[in-house]
């Protein structure tokens, strides 16, 4: 932490030695949450953007994780000092979308700076996600990410099965899972990280059933959980039952269990799409699939939905720095740019057309897998049930169904019990939380 | 006005005041829409079963804490004044842990007790123990209880350490001559001559224990399985902080702050005035 407030006493210390040397300058500061290489790309693109234009600076500020770069800007906007732009992650979308007074729809900001903004450009599935229900697109994705399946190629070996078919449904997960186990090629078959992202939220999506009413929150707050239907509770109980003997391995809340599957204790492993990078640092021989689907349902496999984080844009500011949001905008959605940041980062390219030139350049022949997630987000044209979810307080209804999926997990309820449960206590805070 | 009351005012009262007026108060998170409802977040956070399962947590947790931390600290002072020869190492060594910041001891612990690759977790699996705290409430406690209390230990110790020196060595001899053995010695003088230091430390392990101890549940455990580790500092921070229910929050570190000046006044009046320095 030291070094990141550091970091941020130098790109303090450069704010203010720029703001005296050039005065026509605008300032635009993005608050975000990226570390590691997916900071450097921040860095560079932000570098590259001020190089290409002189009439704005963009400075970018490292503000912690996602929950904390979050609450950074929520009290920044309380204090008045709101950042021009916040890098706020899926699951805080909600909770931006309930404040409209205090942010400003990026459609609203590109075209009030007299640019066009062809929404039939970008990626479907994620544009939807970041919109209101009537299509006005409020934030800007910038990177987005799909829960795809990853195996390890030895363990499959060792335990006689096919090293170059994953399995594909969550039944074929099961069986492999046990033989690996039985067999002894791991000590374990499965594990995930995110069950609330992977095993709900996108398990309904992928399985085109619903997850809560009003097209899963989108269309409206007054939202009911859908997630005690029979196809949760036997997915869920497959589970548990996996996890009595080890079959199923359960990681923690987040994306704790990647250190398993790198260990080499499990075989297969659901993960989003982002997490490729240290899979391949680990040096592993790895295979990847697509996110198993349920066999009950009939539409399966439909479409995933968009992980990761968009950005938004703060209200209250002046003309001339909604100008220049909507420069950096616009210049983000060039292809080059989206590209480098695909490529590099590992999250979706946000248009179409960098998505083609990624295909063309033969990226994915050389690196097959990095496809499979925009695939999977862009197959089917997205249903209700597939556009993703929106809560005004989705961490707390996550970490409810965490703590029920943990007892459930240890043996103290049935899956039934614990997706009751989690229904209940869930429409219970969703109902308090559009009393604030 | 004096400087030390500028201080208090904007450090202490100022912000508890905020704390206070927050506390009823209806709140989005950006503080759009604000409805002023009295005690209704009071009542509703003593009425809330997670609520008072963090009270149950919290005692257990800082009474665990606190009698580990001193057990240990008094056998390793008593120890350390009976070792004749690295006395001054082997104290240095035992007071180096207090050292370590909160969140980097529950990372080492939770290293040492991750169930994938931790060597203790190992050690235990080997001893046919299903060691799984990820999923196990008592597992996770426990591991919540060593992490802290092995960093309060040194703490203790030197305080031990300075009373075990108080203790008249006239008296020990005494007891000696007249045929007490080792343990009837400690149990009948030395311990009883300990007391104030001993009730001066349990009021200051309690008060870590309870508020000072967010940095390892936070690292460790997260509040997890369940709700079986969530303190109610935790609760604090994670009902204001990442569900963004600033209300709740703050009525519930009102509360606290009821315990905390409690537990303060409890000190001034009792521990103050018995506690030898050594």
């Amino acid at each position: 932490m030291k070094f990141f407030g550091f970091a941020a006493g130098v790109a303090a210390t450069m704010t203010l030695l720029s703001t005296t040397s050039a005065f026509a300058v605008t300032q635009i500061s993005w608050w975000h949450a990226m570390t590691g290489a997916n900071a450097e790309v921040v860095d560079k693109i932000s570098k590259d953007f001020n190089a290409s234009q002189s009439d704005y600076e963009l400075v970018p500020v490292f503000k912690g994780t996602y929950p904390e770069t979050l609450n950074a800007g929520i009290a920044a906007f309380r204090a008045g000092q709101a950042p021009d732009i916040l890098q706020v992650f899926d699951v805080g979308t909600g909770v931006m979308m309930a404040a409209e007074g205090a942010i400003k729809p990026v459609a609203e900001v590109l075209t009030s700076a007299g640019m066009t903004f062809d929404k039939s450009q970008y990626l479907p599935g994620i544009v939807g996600y970041y919109s209101k229900p009537d299509g006005t697109m409020l934030s800007f994705p910038y990177n987005s990410s799909s829960p795809i399946l990853y195996y390890n190629k030895d363990i499959f070996q060792k335990a006689g099965l096919d090293v170059n078919s994953p399995p594909k449904t969550w039944n074929e997960v099961w069986e492999a899972a046990k033989k690996i186990k039985t067999s002894g090629a791991a000590s374990c078959g499965y594990t995930s990280t995110w069950l609330t992202w992977i095993h709900l939220e996108n398990f309904a999506a992928w399985n085109d059933v619903s997850w809560a009413t009003q097209q899963n929150g989108l269309a409206g707050g007054d939202v009911e959980l859908k997630i005690n239907a029979p196809i949760f509770v036997n997915h869920f109980q497959a589970l548990a039952d996996l996890a009595k003997d080890g079959t199923f391995k359960y990681g923690g809340r987040t994306s704790e269990a990647k250190q398993i599957f790198l260990a080499g204790e499990c075989g297969i492993f659901t993960e989003s799409s982002g997490g490729l990078g240290d899979i391949v640092k680990s040096g592993m021989n790895y295979g990847i699939g697509q996110l198993p689907y349920d066999t009950d349902a009939k539409g399966a496999p439909q479409n995933t939905t968009p992980g990761g984080a968009s950005l938004w844009v703060f209200g209250n500011k002046s003309d001339e720095q909604y100008k220049g949001v909507a420069a950096f905008f616009s210049y983000l959605s060039k292809t080059d740019v989206q590209e480098y940041l695909h490529q590099k980062s590992g999250y979706l390219p946000v248009t179409l057309a960098a998505y083609e030139a990624t295909k063309k350049s033969g990226f994915y022949e050389k690196n097959p897998g990095r496809e499979t997630p925009i695939l999977q987000m862009t197959g089917k044209a997205p249903t209700d049930n597939s556009k993703g979810v929106r809560l005004p307080n989705l961490p707390q209804v996550r970490d409810i169904q965490n703590e029920e999926f943990e007892k459930m997990l240890a043996g103290q309820q049935t899956a039934q019990q614990a997706l009751d449960n989690a229904v209940t206590r869930g429409n219970a805070a969703i109902k308090e939380a559009l009393e604030n | 006005m004096a400087p030390q009351l500028a201080i208090t005012l904007v450090f202490f009262y100022w912000p508890a005041g905020q704390a206070l007026y927050q506390s009823m108060l209806r709140q989005d998170p950006f503080g759009l829409r604000t409805r002023f409802v009295w005690f209704a977040n009071f009542r509703k956070v003593l009425a809330d079963p997670a609520y008072l399962n963090s009270i149950q947590v919290t005692v257990v947790f800082s009474l665990a804490t606190a009698i580990v931390a001193m057990v240990v600290a008094l056998l390793l002072a008593v120890m350390a004044e009976k070792a004749v020869r690295g006395k001054g190492l082997y104290r240095t060594l035992l007071i180096w842990p207090y050292a370590v910041a909160p969140a980097i001891a529950g990372m080492l612990w939770l290293f040492l007790f991750n169930p994938s690759i931790g060597s203790l977790a190992y050690l235990l699996r080997s001893l046919g123990i299903a060691w799984d705290p990820l999923l196990n409430g008592t597992h996770a406690m426990i591991l919540l209880v060593s992490a802290a209390a092995w960093k309060q230990i040194s703490y203790n110790f030197l305080f031990f350490v300075a009373g075990l020196q108080a203790v008249p060595k006239t008296l020990i001899e005494a007891a000696a001559m007249d045929g007490a053995g080792e343990t009837k010695r400690f149990w009948t003088i030395v311990f009883p001559l300990l007391a104030p230091t001993t009730f001066f430390l349990l009021v200051v392990n309690t008060v870590y224990a309870l508020f000072d101890t967010f940095g390892i549940v936070h690292a460790v455990t997260g509040g997890g399985p369940g709700k079986a580790t969530e303190t109610l500092v935790y609760k604090v921070y994670n009902d204001g902080f990442v569900n963004l229910i600033l209300g709740d929050s703050a009525a519930q570190s009102v509360i606290l702050m009821a315990i905390v000046i409690a537990l303060t006044a409890i000190q001034f009046r009792y521990v103050e005035r018995k506690v030898h320095y050594g």
